[in-house]
Parts: C-alpha cells; structure tokens; sequence
C-alpha cells in the first residue's frame, strides 16, 4: 500500500513536469497554430541557465529569477529567426522547422556544457517529509506548486486580461484582430516568449531532481507533446491532466510491471486514447493549419 | 456642408493579386459626415478597395489619405488607432469569445489609454444602440443569430473609436426585415454619433435610399458617381441593379 503511494507521488510530481512542459506546448499552439517542437530546449536552458548562474556565484534565487528572463529573450529569438521568415508555411513545414531548431540548440548546449549532468541544488533543504508510509521530497511538492502557479497564471493571463483576450483573439480570428489593431505578429512573439518563460520554470523546478544534461529537452519534450495531444492540443486543462496521466502511468508501470517498460507503457496508453479519441479527450475537433 | 478636404481620399488606386488587377486606378473621396455607398457586381473590386483602405493589402501604385496624412503603406494595426473602423465581410466576429469581450477587443488599441471604466461606459453605450447585444453579453459570439452578429461586428468597430466606418456588405445573409433593421442603423450612426460611413452593399435599391453620394466600380474601375438621389434615377444604374430589385 504503502509502495503505491509511493509511486503516485513519484507519477505527480514528473506528471507536473509534462504538464507545466505541455502548457508550454498550449501556449504557443493556441495562438500561433504552430507546434513548436524545440519547447524541450526551453526547459534544457532552464536547468543549465540555473546552473551556470548560480555556479558563477549568484545567489540561488537571483539566478532563478534571471533564468526566466534570459530563456524568454531565446523563446523570442527563435521566434523572429526560425519562425517569422516561414511565415505562411504549412502546419508540417513549421514543425520541421523547430526541429531542427531544437537539434541545433542541443547541439550548442553540448559544446557549452559537456555531456555530463550538472547538479542543482533543491529550492529549499530537501529531508525527505514521510507521509503515510510514502516519502515525499519537499522538492516535488515545489514541482506540484509551481506547476499550479503555471496554471492559474495562465488562467489569469487567458482569460482576465485584455492581453489575454487579445491572444484569443488572435487564434480565433487573425484578420479580425488586425483590424481591431491587435498584432498578430507581436502576439505570436508574446506567446513564445511566454512558452519559453513557462519552459524554464519547468527546468528548473525538475533539476535538482533529475539533473539537467544537454539533451534532457528531448525526452521531457516528447512526453509533453504527448501530455498535449493527450489533452487535445490547445487546451491548457487538458494538457494539466493529460501531464498527470502520463507520469501516473509512467510510475505505475514502472512500479508494478517493470521499470525498463516505463516509456513504452506510457507511450502505449497515450496511443490508445488517441486511436480511441483522435482529437484527445478535451480537444477541438480540427487541428488547425499552421502559421501566422 | 462638404468641406474642401475630404476626410478619405483615394487617387489612381491600383491593387494586384499576383498578375491579376483587381483596382484598375480607382479615386474616391469620402467627406466628414457622409454615407457614402460603393455599388458594383461580385469581383468588381469593392471588398478590395476597403482592403486596401484598411492597410490589409498593399497597392501597386496610388494613394490613400485620412485626414490629410498619407496612409497608403501603413499596418491595418496603425490604421485602426488612426480612426478607420472596418467591419469586414462575413462580420468576422470572434465566435468563441463571449459578446461582450469581442465589445472589450474593439477598445484594444486605447484601451490602457481610455481605462476600464471608461471603456465600459462605451460598451454600455453600445447596449443603447443595440439592446439586444446586452440580453446576449455573456453569451458565446458565435451562438448568435446572422443579424444579431452584425450588430455585434458594427458595435466593436465602433469601439474602435472611429471617424470613418467601413461596412462590408451588412447585409448579407440576413433576413429582409433584418436588413431593414441594420440600414436603418448605419444613417442613425451618421446622425447620432455623427460617424462617417464608406458603404459596400449588394442591395443596390436600399443602400441608394440611405447614402448621400454613391460609385459604382465595374472590374476595377469607377464608372459612374453621382449622388445617391441621381443614381437612383439614372437609366443605366436602374436597368444594371434594380431591374428586378426595385419591385
């Protein structure tokens, strides 16, 4: 008994993960229609960011806090130099495009920072709490919470802003939102710079757990795509339980059937919802085409 | 009542998609305070003109001037802060956002500027012109009925705080007794609010009984204007358009 628990807060806490990872996915598909596989680079350079920040000598939270920014600045710039050109290609085109972004990005991130993990320390002093035979680390609850700070954050920004209706706006309706002087173009911006910022948070709330390598984005990537599909790609409560299933299962499979098995079982659930319901369980029903 | 300058100014005109000329040299003007209606078949060139206009394409050659400042290569985002309110073909409203944020969007571009107080004393304005758009405000845009959207679609292009509104075939699709409705709602807008109307209509009869001065473009090109009153009399204009309308 104890042990399953055990294995729930393990699956919440990487769930959070591909969910914070997966809202990033949200964020920038819901207003630009791209999907922007190179959003595992954001949560990369977070983890190394915080890395090398604090390993420079800044203190632990200045460099949290300067980590935000700078991932931003990379979100926005891959913006302007790989997207923006493109503009007008279709949904395929784009998609190969942040692939190779995200390749090229790895590739940098190997020559700057050796292949080897770099360790980073936990938010706070991380004794393990016990709880009803379950050990839980102070840090996964960091996980937790910072994934429901993404969330309702996100919410906010979505829903009670006239920022947020504009980024609606410009989803719904392009030509429209022109004429009403709200900028696609600078929206599209916005929404990387705002996926890259939610990337970092993910970085850096999972690196002291699972310390950040050069090519951690890849994986960390791929699950929250498959958490955002799982949910229905432009829906932020679904990419949250599409995150959470995901990790649940992973755990769980791990746990109870064999932990060498762990991605295939995960993998394997997300592709049978998806033949079961193609648009994922909270999703529109028509993928949309891609660009601006 | 016509001032020497016109409010919208429009010379030689010349819009290309890819090599297919869609204004072959168009010049209008627009005066503070006039309806003016723009006739013309399908494909003639009207929903182009607005286009071009509105800063959402870009001509060949010509100009455009709004208030004595060139605007011809300018951003449709820069245009609308300028006072060109449009409202689109099909309405264009935001159908998955509720009537009352697609009101809000309308005030995007001044929004900071003017406050939310302010804006929502605008948008309660808007709920005097348009009652019914109050019953409906938390309602989903895209529920509404074909007449009620176009309400919907006019009130945020007013919200953009225009001088000059251009419409784009209000009518259409509507039921006739809608279409009544709506007209009659463009003249109070020049009456009340005192807004200047540039007006594409396929209801030839109806937008000549409601404009002050009319064009009428065939493939790209002006070939008659006069005012609304002498078109609605002219021998050619009745036989092309209201032959079987005027009934």
């Amino acid at each position: 008994m104890s042990e399953l628990l055990q294995y729930i807060v393990t699956g919440l806490t990487t769930g959070s993960i591909y969910a914070i990872v997966a809202l990033g996915f949200v964020t920038i598909y819901s207003v630009t229609k791209v999907i922007n596989l190179a959003q595992g680079e954001f949560v990369m350079l977070g983890g190394m960011l915080m890395y090398t920040l604090s390993a420079a000598g800044l203190p632990y939270w200045i460099a949290f806090f300067l980590t935000i920014p700078l991932v931003m600045v990379f979100g926005m710039l891959l913006e302007r130099i790989v997207i923006r050109p493109a503009k007008g290609a279709d949904a395929l085109s784009l998609i190969i495009l942040t692939i190779g972004a995200s390749i090229f990005i790895r590739g940098i991130a190997s020559m700057i920072w050796g292949k080897t993990p770099k360790k980073v320390e936990p938010f706070t002093s991380n004794d393990p709490i016990q709880f009803a035979g379950a050990s839980v680390t102070p840090q996964s609850l960091w996980v937790m919470l910072i994934m429901l700070v993404v969330v309702l954050g996100l919410y906010f920004l979505v829903e009670k802003t006239v920022i947020g209706k504009g980024f609606q706006a410009c989803s719904a309706n392009p030509l429209a939102a022109r004429l009403l002087g709200i900028s696609p173009a600078r929206m599209s911006l916005l929404s990387f710079g705002l996926s890259a910022a939610i990337g970092a948070l993910a970085g850096m709330a999972i690196a002291p757990i699972l310390y950040p390598s050069f090519d951690v984005g890849l994986m960390l990537g791929v699950k929250g795509f498959s958490a955002a599909i799982f949910g229905g790609l432009g829906s932020s409560p679904g990419a949250v339980i599409g995150g959470l299933t995901i990790g649940l299962v992973e755990s769980l499979g791990a746990g109870l059937i064999d932990s060498g098995l762990k991605d295939a079982i995960a993998f394997g659930v997300v592709l049978l919802i998806l033949l079961i319901r193609p648009s994922g369980i909270l999703g529109e029903k028509s993928v949309g085409k891609g660009g601006l | 009542m016509l001032s020497t300058q016109p409010m919208l100014q429009v010379e030689d005109l010349q819009v290309y998609y890819d090599q297919i000329q869609a204004l072959a040299g168009v010049s209008l003007e627009v005066h503070e305070g006039e309806v003016v209606a723009l006739l013309g078949a399908n494909g003639a060139g009207k929903t182009t003109l607005l286009h071009t206009v509105s800063g959402l394409i870009s001509p060949r050659k010509g100009k455009v001037t709004f208030k004595g400042e060139e605007i011809t290569r300018y951003q449709p985002e820069k245009i609308v802060t300028l006072g060109i309110g449009h409202v689109p073909e099909h309405r264009q409203i935001f159908g998955t956002l509720s009537v009352k944020d697609n009101l809000i969007l309308g005030a995007y571009h001044h929004y900071k500027k003017t406050g939310k107080n302010k804006v929502d004393e605008e948008i309660e304005k808007m709920y005097e012109l348009f009652p019914i758009l109050k019953e409906r405000e938390s309602q989903l845009a895209g529920t509404l009925s074909g007449g009620q959207q176009q309400m919907l679609a006019i009130a945020r292009a007013l919200m953009t705080n225009p001088k000059l509104l251009l419409l784009d075939e209000p009518s259409l699709g509507l039921a006739p007794i809608i279409v009544k409705e709506v007209l009659e709602l463009i003249r109070r807008l020049r009456d009340e609010l005192g807004t200047t109307v540039l007006l594409i209509e396929q209801n030839v009869f109806a937008s000549l009984k409601i404009s002050d001065r009319a064009y009428v473009i065939q493939r790209g090109e002006i070939v008659k204007q006069g005012s609304s009153r002498e078109l609605l009399d002219d021998e050619e204009v009745r036989e092309a358009y209201l032959g079987h309308k005027a009934v």
